[in-house]
Formats: C-alpha cells, sequence, structure tokens
C-alpha cells in the first residue's frame, strides 16, 4: 500500500541543463501508472527520481506522506525491474533472488520460503540452479520481475522492461504483467514506456510527458478521447490524429468551422463563445473517425494517393497539400477496392471533431 | 661508417625491402606464375589465392623462427652440453642440471623468484584494482590514472636509481637523504638502516620497485574492465540494498574475473623475466638473487653457457603453465 | 555514483582523499629525482630532497674582507660588508668566529676577536669589523655561520651530464646510441608484422589457427632463452656485436606483441568495406596497402608507442648484442648501471643522468598516451 506524490518536481543537470519542471503528480494505491513519451522527454529520468537513482534538484517526493529526497533507494521501499532485466551474470537464478534479501539478514527459512513461493507463480521452479546465460530472454525477464516481487515491496518501479523482447513475445509478456497486476491489487506500480500501445493496454492512469513537463494526465480512454492539447491529440491513437487548417464561422453550442481553404465545413460539439468567430483553429479529426461524407456537406475533399489494404481495415493516404505537409490519412472498415487515385469527400461526426487553438483543445479553455 | 647513417640506411633498406619484397612477389605469383586470364584464369586465381598468405607471412615466420624458435631448441641442447676451450662442445647429459641444483646460489634464486612470484603479481594487481575504482568516477580521475601509470615508461634501471634514493642510508649524526630511513628515524628508530642489505626484507624492498611500476598496468586494463561492467547490475545492487563495499565485491569484482585473471598472469610472466632490477640494485648480493640474474651471471660473467642455459630452460619451464593457459584460452576464443 | 540519492558527502571525500594519497605515494619517488637533478652535490648529502623545498638550514664559511678593504672612521679602522658577497635572503641564526665554537653569537650580537678587534654580523650577512689599530693580513677574518637559506636550484648537473667534453661518462653519446638503436627497432617490425597479421587475420589458410596459437605461445617466451644462441649465431655469421645485431635482435623479439595486437586489430575492421573493395576489382595487395593500413593506424601507433618504450628502456639486449669492450656503442640503461658503480655516492650526477634517460620516454608517455592505454588493452579485456 503506498500513495506517492511529487510537488513541484524539478530536474536540472550541472545547475544549468533543465529536463524536467513543475512535475505534480498523485498516485493512489494500487494504481499502474504509466509514463509515456517521445524519446528524451525524461519519463526514466522521472522513474529513476522515484527509485532514488537520480537525485532531485526541486520539489518534493513522499511516499505514504514520507519524505524520500534525501532516502538512499534501499530504504524507499521500491524494487525495480530494468529495460536490460540487470540480472548478476555470475549468480543463479535462486541466489539472484536471493541477493537482496540476505543483505536484508534475512533467515535462510524466510528467503527459501519467499523463494519457492515465486518461484512458482512465476513458473521458474525448474530454473533455479540456471545461471542467466542460459536463460532465454523471456525466462530472464521473468526473473527480474520475480527478484522484484520476492521483496515485498511497496512500489514497483518497471523501466521499459519490454522493449528487448521481441513482437510476439512482448504480447505474451505484456498479457502476464497484467495478470500480475490483477493478482496484486494493493500494490502501486509506475511504469515506463515510449509503446502507447503498452501505456493503453497496461494502465489505470498515463501520465503523457513532453517539452520538460506533463502534457496530461487521465485514464487511457481520457486521453483518447479528450486529449487536452495537440501534442496529446497526436500522441495517442495510431495513425496520428490529422489537423486540418480552419477558420471558425458560427460560434455557439455546437461550432462550425470551415476547412480546406474555405471549400469544406464541418461541425464540431464544442461550445464557443461568440468573440472567438473569425478566429483560427485546428480541427482534428482521427483517422478511424473519418467517413466518406454524405450529402452536400463536407470537410475534406482530396485524391486519394495510396491505399494500404490491411483486410479489417483500409488506410486511405489522400494527396498532400504541400511536400512538406503530412497527408491527411483515413481509416475505412473493411475492405475497400479501387479507391486509388479516387477522388472522395470526407467528413465526422460532431462529437468526434477535436478543435485546437494554439496548441490546446477549445473544450479546455 | 657513422652510426647514424647506419641507421638511416638500416631504415631504408629495411622498409624499402619488406615493401619490395611484398610488392614484387606478389606482382611474380599474379603475373608470371598464376596469370590470371587465359584458359587456366580461374584455377590460377585460386592457386595464387592459396599461395598468397605464405608470401605475406614469410618475412615474419622467418623472423620468429631464427630468433624465437630456434633459439628455445638451441638453448635446450646447450643445457645439455659442456663448453669446451676452443669453441668445442661435449654432450653431458644432465650433468649441467645437476650441478646447478648443488649450488646454493640457485635454490636462493629460487627461492626469491618464488616470493617474487607470489607477491608482486597479488600485489600489483590490488593497488591497480583499488585505483582503478578510485578513479573511477572522479572528475580528476584521469590525471590521477596517467600518474600512477607513468613508471611504466621508465626503464627498469631509472626506476632501481629512484628507488635507491629512497632507500639510501646516511650515518646516524647526518641528514637522512633517503626518504624511507628519514621516516623511520622520525617514528623512532634507532638507527638508518642500509635497507638493501638486510637479508628477507631486502627482497620485499626489492619487489616494492616492480609492484611501484606494474600497479599502473594493472590499472589501466581494470579500469576498462570496470567500465565494460552493466552499469544497470550495479543499480540493481544499490536498490537492492547493497552499500559500496558490497557492490565492489560482491557484484563488480566476480563480474571482471577473467580480466583480473589475465593481470595476473601477464604480470606473473614479467616477474620471471625481471633482471635490471636485481642487477642493478643489489646483483644478487645479500641473499637477493632471482634467476634471471643467476642466468646472466652464469652465461657472462662465469661464461658457463652449460649452466647458463640450463637455468634460462628452468625459467621458460616456469613459464610454460601460463604459456599453456594462453594459447588453450586463445584457440577457445577462435572456435 | 554522486547523482544517487543518500550518497553520504564523507563518502565521496574519502574517495578523494585516498585516491590522492595513493597518487601522492606514487609520484614521490620521481619526484625526488627530479628535485635531486637540480640540487647540487652538497645540498642532496647534507638533507633529503623534500626538505629542499622549503628552506634549508646550512652551517656554512665565510670570509670578511681582507686589510685592503679597511676604511678609517672616527678613529677607528672598519672593514665593512656583506658575507654572502650581497645581502640575499639568507637569514644568519647563529655563528662563530672558530671551527670549533660556531654558534658562540646571536645575529646582532658583537664578538671581540682580539683586545682590539670586533665583529659584528647581522642576520642578513652584513658585518662591521671594527680595530682600533689598522687591520693587516690580506684574507680577511673566517666566520662561521648557520644560516637559513632558502630553496636554491641549478643547472649546473645537466650541464656537467650532457654538455660537458670532459665528463667520460656524460650522456650525450649514449643519449645519441640509444636513439640509434630505437627507431630502426621499431620501424621494422612494423612493416613485417603488418603483413603477417594482415594474413592471419583475413587470409583463409590451412594451419591459420595453429600459427595463431603459436604466436600467442611465443608472447610468453623469456628472451632470456635467446641470448646465446643468438649471439653465437650472430658472431658466426660475422655480425658480431654491434647495431645490427641489435636491431635484428629487437625485430625479432618485438614480432609476437605485433602481430598480436595488429591481428586483433585488423580482425575488428568491417567485414564489408574488404568485400567492397574485392567486388570492386581490388587485389588482396592492394586491399592491404589502400584500406587496411591506413585503417589499422591506431593499432600501428600502439605498438609503436610500446616498442619504442621497450627498445629505449631495454639493458639486456643492449648488454649482449651491441656493447662490446670500447664501450663506444653504450646505450643510456648501460651508462646508468655503471654510474651507479662508480658514482653511485654523486647523486647529482646520478639523479641528472638518470632523468636524462627516462625523460624521453616520459614525454613520449604523455604525448602519445591513448595508444599506449589502448595497445594494452586489445585482447587484454575478457
Amino acid at each position: 500500500m503506498a500513495n506517492l506524490k511529487l510537488t513541484n518536481v524539478e530536474k536540472t543537470y550541472s545547475g544549468s541543463v533543465n529536463v524536467l519542471n513543475n512535475i505534480n503528480l498523485d498516485i493512489k494505491t494500487g494504481e499502474l501508472i504509466v509514463f509515456v513519451g517521445p524519446s528524451g522527454c525524461g519519463k526514466s529520468t522521472l522513474l529513476r527520481m522515484i527509485a532514488g537513482l537520480e537525485s532531485i534538484t526541486g520539489g518534493e517526493f513522499t511516499i505514504d506522506g514520507e519524505r524520500m529526497n534525501e532516502m538512499p533507494p534501499a530504504q524507499r521501499g521500491i524494487a525495480m525491474v530494468f529495460q536490460s532485466y540487470a540480472l548478476y551474470p555470475h549468480m543463479t537464478v535462486r541466489d539472484n533472488m536471493s541477493f537482496a534479501l540476505k543483505l536484508a539478514k534475512k533467515t535462510p527459512e524466510e528467503i527459501d520460503a519467499a523463494i519457492t513461493k515465486v518461484a512458482d507463480t512465476l513458473q521458474l521452479t525448474e530454473y533455479l540452479d540456471r545461471l542467466p546465460k542460459a536463460l532465454s530472454g523471456g525466462q530472464r525477464q521473468r526473473v527480474a520481475i520475480g527478484r522484484s516481487i520476492v521483496r515485498d515491496p511497496k512500489v514497483y518501479l518497471f523501466d521499459e522492461p519490454l522493449s528487448n523482447l521481441d513482437a510476439a513475445l512482448r504480447v505474451a509478456t505484456r498479457i502476464e504483467i497484467a495478470q500480475l497486476k490483477e493478482s496484486m491489487p494493493d500494490s502501486t506500480m509506475v511504469y515506463v514506456t515510449h509503446d502507447q500501445v503498452e501505456a493503453m493496454t497496461l494502465a489505470t492512469r498515463i501520465v503523457v510527458l513532453a517539452n520538460k513537463g506533463i502534457a496530461q494526465v487521465g485514464s487511457p480512454l481520457d486521453l483518447y478521447e479528450r486529449p487536452e492539447n495537440e501534442f496529446v491529440a497526436q500522441f495517442i491513437g495510431s495513425p496520428a490524429m490529422n489537423l486540418l487548417a480552419g477558420k471558425i464561422v458560427e460560434t455557439g453550442d455546437v461550432t462550425q468551422v470551415s476547412v480546406n481553404d474555405g471549400k469544406g465545413v464541418i461541425s464540431a460539439n464544442v461550445p464557443t463563445t461568440p468573440d472567438l468567430k473569425g478566429s483560427a483553429v485546428n480541427v482534428g479529426i482521427r483517422p478511424e473517425d473519418m467517413v466518406p461524407a454524405t450529402g452536400d456537406n463536407y470537410a475534406f475533399e482530396s485524391k486519394v494517393e495510396i491505399s494500404e489494404a490491411l483486410g479489417e481495415v483500409t488506410q486511405v493516404y489522400f494527396e498532400r497539400q504541400t511536400p512538406e505537409s503530412s497527408p491527411v490519412i483515413a481509416k475505412l472498415q473493411g475492405i475497400h477496392r479501387d479507391v486509388r487515385s479516387q477522388i472522395m469527400r470526407m467528413s465526422a461526426e460532431p462529437a468526434k471533431v477535436h478543435l485546437f487553438a494554439e496548441g490546446k483543445s477549445l473544450l479546455y479553455r | 661508417m657513422h652510426p647514424a647513417l647506419q641507421a638511416v640506411l638500416t631504415i631504408v633498406i629495411g622498409v624499402g625491402g619488406c615493401v619490395g619484397y611484398f610488392y614484387f612477389s606478389n606482382q611474380f605469383l599474379d603475373k608470371v606464375m598464376f596469370r590470371a586470364s587465359g584458359p587456366n584464369a580461374g584455377r590460377n586465381i585460386s592457386r595464387a589465392n592459396m599461395i598468397r598468405p605464405w608470401l605475406f607471412l614469410f618475412p615474419a615466420l622467418a623472423a620468429l623462427s631464427v630468433y624465437l624458435a630456434y633459439p628455445v631448441i638451441e638453448t635446450l641442447r646447450l643445457s645439455l652440453t659442456e663448453r669446451l676451450p676452443g669453441n668445442e662442445s661435449r654432450f653431458v647429459g644432465l650433468q649441467n642440471y645437476q650441478n646447478m641444483f648443488n649450488e646454493p646460489k640457485f635454490w636462493e634464486a629460487m627461492r626469491n623468484n618464488m616470493m617474487w612470484l607470489l607477491i608482486v603479481p597479488a600485489f600489483s594487481t590490488m593497488f591497480g584494482l583499488l585505483a582503478a575504482q578510485l578513479s573511477d568516477r572522479v572528475r580528476w580521475g584521469n590525471l590521477a590514472k596517467s600518474l600512477i601509470f607513468m613508471p611504466m615508461a621508465i626503464s627498469f634501471v631509472g626506476a632501481a636509481v629512484i628507488w635507491k634514493l629512497v632507500y639510501d642510508a646516511r650515518p646516524i649524526d647526518q641528514d637522512q637523504i633517503g626518504v624511507m630511513n628519514a621516516i623511520y628515524l622520525f617514528f623512532g628508530g634507532t638507527e638508518p638502516q642500509n635497507w638493501l642489505t638486510i637479508p628477507g626484507w631486502n627482497n620485499i624492498f626489492l619487489m616494492a620497485v616492480l609492484v611501484w611500476i606494474q600497479t599502473g598496468f594493472a590499472m589501466v586494463i581494470l579500469s576498462a574492465a570496470l567500465r565494460g561492467i552493466p552499469e544497470e547490475t550495479v543499480e540493481a545492487a544499490i536498490v537492492d540494498g547493497a552499500n559500496p563495499f558490497q557492490v565492489f565485491f560482491k557484484i563488480k569484482v566476480p563480474q571482471i574475473m577473467g580480466t583480473i585473471v589475465v593481470v595476473w598472469t601477464t604480470i606473473t610472466i614479467v616477474v620471471l623475466k625481471v633482471f635490471d632490477i636485481v642487477f642493478a640494485m643489489t646483483n644478487g648480493q645479500w641473499e637477493t638473487q632471482v634467476l634471471a640474474n643467476y642466468m646472466y651471471d652464469k652465461l657472462f660473467r662465469a661464461n658457463d653457457w652449460g649452466i647458463g642455459s640450463a637455468s634460462a630452460m628452468i625459467i621458460m619451464l616456469l613459464v610454460s603453465p601460463i604459456l599453456v593457459w594462453n594459447v588453450y584460452n586463445a584457440r577457445k576464443e577462435m572456435q | 555514483m554522486a547523482s544517487i540519492a543518500g550518497t553520504k558527502s564523507s563518502l565521496v571525500w574519502a574517495v578523494h582523499l585516498s585516491l590522492l594519497a595513493m597518487v601522492l605515494l606514487w609520484l614521490f619517488p620521481t619526484a625526488g629525482l627530479l628535485v635531486s637533478s637540480f640540487r647540487t652535490g652538497d645540498q642532496i648529502a647534507t638533507s633529503g630532497w623534500w626538505k629542499s623545498l622549503g628552506d634549508s638550514e646550512q652551517n656554512l664559511t665565510l670570509r670578511t674582507g681582507g686589510a685592503a678593504e679597511q676604511a678609517e672612521k672616527d678613529g677607528q679602522f672598519v672593514i665593512e660588508g656583506n658575507l654572502f658577497g650581497e645581502p640575499g635572503e639568507a637569514v644568519i641564526s647563529v655563528w662563530g668566529t672558530s671551527s670549533r665554537s660556531i654558534s658562540d653569537y646571536q645575529a646582532g650580537d658583537t664578538a671581540d676577536l682580539s683586545e682590539t678587534e670586533k665583529v659584528t654580523v647581522q642576520a642578513n650577512g652584513d658585518y662591521t669589523m671594527i680595530n682600533s689599530e689598522a687591520f693587516s693580513g690580506g684574507r680577511g677574518q673566517r666566520i662561521f655561520v648557520t644560516a637559513e637559506t632558502p630553496p636554491e636550484f641549478t643547472l649546473k648537473n645537466y650541464n656537467y651530464v650532457l654538455f660537458d667534453p670532459s665528463n667520460r661518462e656524460g650522456m650525450a653519446k649514449a643519449f645519441f646510441n640509444t636513439l640509434t638503436v630505437t627507431i630502426p627497432a621499431t620501424i621494422i617490425p612494423i612493416l613485417v608484422a603488418a603483413f603477417a597479421a594482415y594474413a592471419l587475420a583475413w587470409m583463409d589458410f590451412p594451419g591459420r589457427a595453429l600459427l595463431i596459437a603459436v604466436v600467442v605461445g611465443l608472447l610468453v617466451v623469456p628472451l632470456q632463452l635467446a641470448l646465446i644462441p643468438l649471439l653465437k649465431l650472430h658472431n658466426e655469421i660475422g655480425i658480431g656485436k654491434g647495431y645490427l645485431g641489435a636491431w635484428l635482435a629487437h625485430t625479432g623479439f618485438g614480432l609476437p606483441l605485433a602481430i598480436y595486437l595488429l591481428r586483433n586489430y585488423m580482425v575488428g575492421l568491417p567485414r564489408d568495406i574488404i568485400e567492397n573493395a574485392k567486388v570492386d576489382g581490388a587485389t588482396d595487395f592492394q586491399i592491404f596497402t589502400k584500406i587496411i593500413l591506413p585503417l589499422s593506424f591506431p593499432a600501428l601507433a600502439s605498438f609503436a608507442i610500446f616498442q619504442f618504450l621497450w627498445t629505449w628502456n631495454d639493458l639486456l639486449v643492449a648488454l649482449v648484442f651491441l656493447i662490446d669492450s670500447t664501450g663506444d656503442t653504450t646505450v643510456m640503461t648501460k651508462q646508468i648501471v655503471e654510474l651507479l658503480g662508480t658514482r653511485g655516492g654523486n647523486w647529482e650526477i646520478l639523479a641528472t643522468s638518470a632523468f636524462v634517460s627516462i625523460a624521453v620516454p616520459l614525454m613520449v608517455f604523455f604525448a602519445m598516451q591513448k595508444y599506449l592505454v589502448r595497445g594494452l588493452l586489445a585482447g587484454s579485456v575478457k
């Protein structure tokens, strides 16, 4: 049981290089929080600050109300699974798992009991006397996790644990981690990944980190359905949300925006005030929400350049407006043959249209 | 001819000769013997390629055979003969070895060499490991490593002079100019000691010179090994609750054990060959004789090639286990 | 490590201090030699070199001026001056007028030399001799002083060791001889070894593994084994003792290491580049000269440094293959050994000569340390 709280936490290297600031986070017992973001956003650094492997330059970090900034890692009640598993190569699986317990001066009986139980849960019993080099990647991963569980910590920290596995193993192990969390409802877990699928499937809440700070915190579906800014909107969901330049023509409970250089118009369920009339906005529509327009109202008309038939969906890439801009993408359900080089008119349901001004969602002004 | 001119000429001839040999032999092979054209082109090219490695290897193999392989055999042969006046020699079987084993000086040298073999590699490796770890995360670590490594650039003879000054002794009523005696008197010693003449201890003082030199070597290699340890295993140990000493001895040292062994064996070989230090500082007197010096003594002072060669073979014998070990490892690596 | 939470600063300090202690311990002996080479023989003999960096107390015998310098003042005859010639930084503490009692007087006191003569000596060496009668005797009065003199260094030793033609044990000739031995002995093995290393690294032929094992084995063979057979060989084929013999010996002894280092490095070169060149039509020889050699430069440099230091610092090979009874071809290491015997007591000569012999290796070391380290690491880190 552990509540973690980060208040105004900041990380600066050598007095001048600031990588994180204004980090405020309240993690409750039993949550599985995922830090996600592009590489270099500081998610691993933040995790390591929680672990105590990096110092906290400013702000306060507490666990259950107790200040942890100066506490050495071993006394924070945490256990960490490293990206490369960090198994001690010269020790057997059994010794790897019992190392921390021996340091904590537990009795041999206690150690034995703990290891037997965890080995059983993770199906490692037959490997207990092997060296890490005699194990496969997946087995090593389980040993790394087992090493953490054996210590019965308050908080589990995972630093991109699936990155070193191949695709199929990654899916299988992801499910195992999810099941593990189910079996430990009172444990708090903090998980770092750059893969948004892992984030969406494992997290109770996701913390999106970007530009040295937190872009948004929320449940996976929160972030999907109600992104607070363009960054999160385009980070979650693949392919990324389309952003079309537009101008507000009608304000009110339902806003009308002209797009496509005035050739198209679309309605959004975003309430706006009259002073916003005429202002420039970016219209965000997810590829999966783009549907062929019915009737005369359409948002977007263009020629299909590339069509990818994936069976379950057909991904359609429209011609770019300019060489530098990204193509507008639509994900059509099912099989659509012969759409290449067709001119199509696309629209979307007002409920699925997002409006962004200066990078921020108009829903959250 | 003026030596400098001779040197320049030798370099020109040596380098030019090498390049010339390689170039022309390759040309000969490719253009004359196995021409890469005509009806047998394919077969010729592959024949040429079979011979070519041997062309490349030939000068080196020749030099190695003459300068290292042949001497081993010849020394073995000499150790079984007795040198007679007029450049003659007579086969005497193991007589030389027997005579040698009867000499107390030989056993003194063997005993001393054993001590050297036990103490010098151990202490050099230990100090090297200590220096490597200490300088690992320190900002001025590279400078520190440079300075500890520096004695390796100095000749053994130079080191002998340096340490002779350290061990110097003056009469009691004068100021001591050797720092060891100065410290000794400062801490309550009654009389300045002639350190290098004290039986037993003097060997330790001679060994100190070699440890001083070889620590830098051990440090450089072990420092690289320490850097190669995955950082995350250290971090995992810290999270597991290990203090710095436990991390060092339980996590780091086991992971570099292979390198420690290499360092240890390499220094062991140097110890067996050490000649200059004993030669310059005590010349084997006061019971400090070692095999390499004993051998030199027999060969060039006593002109006894028989026993001299026998003692050289003993050195070779002592070195053989390491030779076998190294070759074994090299072959294993190449599988 | 310092960024890990909870790291006690006392631990960090302990590390710094222990490292500093170790570095100072390692530097101390060499520093002793260096400092001693700048001191005069007297200084070295009378005080430890670590004291030379501060003021040292010395007992000196100085003289006042003679009768020729006296002047008449107020009816008295006065000789004035400074015992050191000019007031310097020396500070006299006690002094005396006879060699049996050199500390009778403090600085500033006046001593009676006779019924009519008096002398006063100040701390800075100024003295005044007053006589009611005229002084006689041209040589002045001896004054024995105990003075604190500031650190004093000299280049005299270097002058003597390097440049003085009357110095039969001078290092200048040995220096050039050493250079003459070292340079060819460094350059020639490189080329021979490079070709062999390439063959062992990139050419496929039966017996390759065996040859590599042989090279590894030969690395360990002590060169003591080779001395007599090779000396005999050299004598038989007419080379005798001399530079050529030394060059050949050093080449032979240095080849195993050269081949080992170079081969290790060449094996690590990217296969693609070589195969690309073969596809482009290059012959093995061209690949070697145009691709392998330039890319192997770090390894070549490493070995060159190694071999340079090894041959420069060598004693045994020089003793056996080079130096004959004339001593014309003596090298610096041999000179030092000689000096240890003949001038063992003259530390100023010994220290200076030793330092001259190690100066070049030290310079090479500091300039090319990177390559030396890289060479050591080749194949050593498992």
